[in-house]
């Protein structure tokens, strides 16, 4: 297959060109919005704080802002990635193993019924939601002689989002309240975030980062098939079992710090093989870095749909991801 | 030279037993063929033979170590198995399938050195996989796919291979490429193989030892010339033939009965 960068020191410079983007693309969310801030005052806020409004919106709302985009793209085109090469398909996403449905409907009960309120407090169920989901999905993925298959994961995840869905929405119908917070929720979004929703997810994210680099060499010979990679001498249950504790991680976290934002975990990973070909090692930090740079550009868009109203950036990726989804599967799933 | 041997063993899928308390030595620097009606476990064995599937009872002994007691890595640096139908994900080159071969080889610390450039070059080489091997395994002809798969096994650099089904879903031309190069696998590298075959005829000519399957047990194994008769095809397939010998290689064939047209004025029943 012809990719678009060939040789290792292609894929460098390009790895280096996405780490120059990454910074652009973070200066430039914190720069761009409904007040423009000049980018020295973002540094002179760090290094002499004067406690002007500027200061105060580029350190309480900006810079959080940028971070969670940040976190959560990496985080989603990376759990995207390791999904399509666990479950052998290229239009798996971390949606697919309920994440998203579990993580809303730990939402939903909270605040029907425990009257949990606030972002900092959706973050936390939604991280254990989406963790409940997904290990009960990898359980039942998993039942029977030949253990985990993609296909058993596949149906899994697809009864288990439909199942927790229809009880969200029961509940948020049956029990008589308006919930616009947890409606806004529901859009996946990372405005109006605190530094601590990022600072709780960022080092289990970091190190779901640094596990997911690890794995790459071993992902390479399980997307083979269980027979090849048993025949080659590697103990897949142990590498399902770090992939699946990866996903959780990133997806968990992406989806606790910014609700559900979908396409993202499809449409990097596509492009990333495009750029460097099927070898994790490559496609790992690629997904991170791009990543992290498609949900910052497209937040950064989002505030100027309907200047000076913003739009969350899960209906950004939504419009984004659409069209290109169909264009994927018009071309067979081929990358 | 490695040797494999199976004893006492005893396979289940799920509730089904497929063998109860089995025996078998593989002559090792030989080839050694499976043959078998459909569904009657020879690729079961072949897949226990590679610690693909574990065994109820008993124990599979490679080079006189259970391997049981051996690291799958270990067990893949002196075995390789090319399992039935492997499927490659869309785009991944023949270059990148066959460096995966080195997998057994690798550690955290030891990730890619020249030997391992070198056994894949070989593989390539030996395989005549050299010129497509930027090519992606999707674009390639069932014949070169195979090769490529073959490259992988190769690439391991075990002393042993096992394939199950190597020649299934192959146009003959391709499935003669696939065999010749197993053969000259064994006669010029000395590997011991051990392969699962649908084609009896084929198998006579390329194999130094036939294990014919029945039920879950070994109903006979020995030299093609000596144990494939006209009885034993009956046994085995429940189908009447008529054993004759090669034209060109003087191994059996075998004629299945059965219809057909006839320019004969009669043939035997």
């Amino acid at each position: 297959m012809k990719t678009l960068l060939e040789t290792s020191s292609q894929k460098a410079v390009g790895l280096f060109v996405g780490l120059l983007l990454f910074a652009v693309g973070i200066v430039s969310s914190i720069v761009f919005g409904v007040a423009d801030i000049s980018w020295r005052t973002i540094w002179d806020s760090y290094v002499r704080f004067d406690g002007s409004q500027e200061h105060l919106i580029i350190q309480t709302a900006r810079m959080p802002r940028a971070l969670i985009a940040a976190a959560a793209g990496a985080s989603l085109a990376v759990a995207g990635s390791l999904m399509q090469g666990i479950t052998r398909n290229q239009l798996a996403s971390p949606s697919l193993f309920g994440i998203n449905a579990g993580a809303a409907f730990f939402i939903v009960t909270g605040s029907a019924f425990f009257g949990v309120s606030g972002l900092s407090a959706f973050a936390t169920l939604a991280f254990v939601g989406a963790a409940f989901t997904a290990t009960l999905v990898y359980t039942l993925g998993s039942i029977g002689n030949d253990g985990l298959t993609p296909l058993k994961v596949t149906l899994a995840g697809a009864a288990l989002t439909a199942f927790f869905s229809s009880l969200s929405l029961g509940v948020l119908l049956t029990s008589g309240q308006t919930f616009d917070q947890v409606l806004y929720w529901f859009v996946g979004s990372v405005a109006g975030r605190d530094l601590n929703i990022f600072t709780a997810a960022a080092p289990y994210i970091g190190i779901a980062l640094v596990g997911a680099f690890l794995l790459a060499r071993h992902m390479n010979v399980l997307t083979l098939g269980e027979d090849v990679a048993v025949g080659l001498g590697q103990k897949t249950i142990y590498i399902k079992l770090a992939a699946g504790v990866i996903i959780v991680l990133l997806a968990g976290g992406s989806v606790s710090m910014a609700g559900p934002i979908a396409f993202v975990g499809i449409i990097v990973p596509h492009l990333m093989r495009y750029l460097v070909g099927l070898d994790y090692r490559w496609v790992i930090p690629y997904c991170a870095v791009y990543g992290a740079i498609l949900l910052l550009a497209a937040d950064v868009g989002s505030r100027y749909i309907s200047f000076p109203k913003e739009v969350p950036v899960g209906i950004m990726t939504a419009v984004i991801g659409v069209p290109f989804f169909v264009f994927i599967a018009r071309r067979g799933g081929r990358s | 030279m490695s040797s494999i041997q199976a004893k006492n063993l005893t396979l289940s899928y799920g509730q089904k037993e497929i063998f109860n308390q089995l025996d078998l030595l593989v002559p090792s620097g030989q080839i050694t063929v499976l043959i078998g009606s459909n569904g009657c476990g020879k690729s079961t064995l072949l897949r226990s033979l590679a610690r693909l599937l574990k065994p109820q009872e008993g124990s599979i002994l490679l080079d006189g170590t259970e391997i049981a007691k051996l690291s799958s890595k270990e067990i893949a640096r002196r075995l390789a198995i090319l399992p039935q139908g492997p499927l490659a994900p869309e785009g991944l080159t023949v270059h990148q399938l066959v460096k995966q071969g080195r997998y057994p080889y690798q550690s955290w610390l030891q990730q890619w050195t020249r030997e391992d450039e070198r056994m894949v070059n070989r593989a390539l080489e030996v395989t005549h996989m050299k010129e497509l091997s930027s090519l992606s395994i999707d674009s390639l002809s069932g014949g070169q796919r195979q090769r490529a798969w073959i490259a992988m096994t190769l690439a391991q650099n075990t002393p042993t291979i096992l394939l199950d089904e190597p020649t299934t879903y192959l146009d003959m031309s391709h499935q003669i490429e696939i065999l010749d190069l197993l053969f000259d696998l064994n006669g010029q590298e000395k590997r011991t193989i051990v392969m699962v075959l649908h084609d009896i005829n084929l198998a006579c000519r390329y194999a130094d030892h036939i294990v014919a399957v029945k039920d879950g047990h070994i109903h006979a194994q020995g030299k093609p010339e000596v144990i494939m008769t006209e009885q034993l095809i009956r046994e085995v397939f429940g189908m009447a033939c008529q054993m004759t010998v090669d034209p060109i290689f003087g191994t059996p064939l075998c004629i299945p009965h059965g219809k057909g047209r006839s320019l004969k004025d009669s043939h035997s029943k």
